[in-house]
């Protein structure tokens, strides 16, 4: 083996990242959620106990980076305990939240048990474009939120998911991240798992608006130098080049979905194959070093040409696995936005669509709450959506 | 910008944390989202960035390491961290 990675059997290391998906339930709707579609059957959620249990064995196992998520996490109210708990193992530990439902007792109960970092995501500058893409998304509420954050001396993370209708408020959305305050802004161009490839049509932006926006977020990353960091994600879409997806499956990331499925990327509940690995079932170690799951993407054996024998195989892994799915119906094919993938041609072609003037601006945004989650689940044996075909309608 | 004198008292950034991580057996700071792994000389001098000045961190590390000529070798390594956002310089 001269890749990077290892093949099952061998010693996998430590994870670094642990994703604690703490509740699938959201006050809000975005429509390029990357939560499962049938994210409302995740009912029985793990209880205070069982999370503590898990913490333990996850900082056992390595990982020193936390991240509480959802679903949004303040919905649940033992985050507390759970924060207080991470901050006695030694995780640094990040709370990833829309600020809805947040208040400052709140915030200043989560800083008293030790939480080191918040990351607030906005949708849009504008409250109606935020109401447009996310459902009510109480837009001064998050606002007044993300001065309180900085107001009690927590390091703020401004995040924007960027799509077709936001892009071109790019100016506005860094003007507002510089008036509350951020440390950091991702800028991180939609990434078309989940409900976001539902929507796909309707949020694909033409190159021009990205070409655009790079180029105002180059400006103000000048002019932030020091106060200030931008970080501009393009989509794979758009690059040629796969994301090095989790940074290699099964090598750096570990997370748990709510109900206790232990996860090697955000999307791996809707992969083909055995049911996921439950926490109530097994230990953390065992689920990171044996189980099928964890290994079934490790390192580079598993691949097929063109990856197989290309140079990049250890640098991007061959993209992301869920993304190879949802375009081929094939997990373990080289991922599709990869200009040397075969089936590239599938996603050159929904680049150009995005490129055609008019159209998809009028698309509707299917919003991610239980009512169509459960919908789509029980649309049964019919396989992904396509957009191509939802487009058609 | 504070250019870092021997008066300067240095902490460390805005939610940097310094800590040693037996997985790595390596100390990292750690920050959003993030992790460096250190060096043995980024910790030795990290570990006296609490709000000491630049002077008291030498002069720890001159007891700690006393055959050691390495001022000029710190406060390279002071800039850069500056420069980093790992370390915060103040009055
Ligand atoms: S992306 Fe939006 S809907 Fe999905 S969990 Fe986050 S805030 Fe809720
Ligand atoms: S062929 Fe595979 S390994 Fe090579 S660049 Fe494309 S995705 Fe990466």
């Amino acid at each position: 083996m001269n890749a990077a990675g290892s093949a099952p059997g061998n010693d996998p290391g430590s994870p670094l990242w642990f994703l604690a998906e703490l509740t699938y339930r959201c006050p809000l709707q975005c429509a390029y959620c990357s939560n499962p579609l049938d994210f409302a059957r995740y009912r029985e959620e793990l209880t205070t106990d069982e999370w503590l249990r898990v913490l333990r064995e996850v900082r056992q196992l390595g990982a020193v980076q936390l991240g509480f998520s959802g679903g949004e996490p303040l919905v649940r109210k033992d985050l507390e305990i759970l924060v207080a708990e991470a901050r006695k193992l030694g995780f640094y530990s990040n709370l990833i939240t829309s600020g809805v439902g947040l208040d400052g007792d709140r915030l200043a109960a989560l800083k008293e048990a030790g939480l080191d970092h918040v990351q607030i995501s906005f949708q849009a500058a504008t409250a109606e474009l935020s109401d447009d893409v996310a459902g009510r998304a109480q837009f001064a509420h998050k606002e007044a939120m993300a001065r309180e954050i900085r107001r009690q001396g927590y390091p703020m993370v401004l995040n924007v998911v960027l799509h077709r209708r936001n892009l071109d408020q790019i100016e506005e959305i860094l003007q507002m991240a510089a008036d509350l305050g951020a440390d950091y802004v991702e800028l991180a161009n939609t990434q078309y798992h989940g409900w976001a490839y539902l929507n796909r049509t309707a949020l694909m932006p033409s190159r021009r608006q990205l070409l655009h926006a790079e180029e105002v977020a180059n400006r103000w990353r000048k002019r932030m130098e020091g106060r200030m960091k931008i970080y501009f994600i393009w989509s794979d879409y758009y690059e040629g080049r796969p994301k090095p997806c989790m940074n290699g499956w099964g090598t750096t990331f570990i997370g748990v979905a709510p109900d206790g499925s232990a996860i090697p990327c955000h999307g791996a509940a809707m992969l083909p194959g055995p049911a996921l690995p439950s926490v109530r079932e097994h230990g953390l170690d065992w689920i990171w070093r044996e189980s099928e799951l964890f290994n079934r993407f490790r390192g580079t054996e598993w691949m097929q040409e063109p990856c197989r024998s290309c140079p990049e195989r250890g640098k991007d892994f061959g993209g992301c696995r869920c993304q190879a799915y949802l375009l081929s119906g094939d997990a373990a094919v080289t991922d599709p936005t990869c200009s040397l993938s075969p089936l590239h041609e599938r996603v050159r072609h929904a680049v150009e669509r995005a490129d055609l003037p008019g159209a998809p601006a009028e698309q509707p945004l299917l919003l991610r709450n239980a009512r169509h989650s459960r919908q789509l689940s029980e649309a049964e044996n019919s396989p992904e959506p396509d957009p191509a075909t939802t487009e058609q309608r | 910008m504070t250019a870092i004198g021997p008066d300067t008292r240095i902490t460390l950034g805005h939610g940097m944390r310094f800590q040693w991580e037996p997985s790595q057996e390596a100390h990292v700071l750690l920050y959003p989202e993030g992790m460096v792994k250190l060096n043995d000389s980024a910790s030795a001098v990290l570990k006296h960035c609490d709000g000491r000045r630049v002077s008291e961190i030498l002069e720890a590390l001159h007891t700690q390491f006393p055959d050691a000529d390495l001022d000029a070798d710190v406060h390279a390594f002071l800039e850069d961290a500056h420069e980093r956002g790992w370390i915060r310089a103040g009055e």
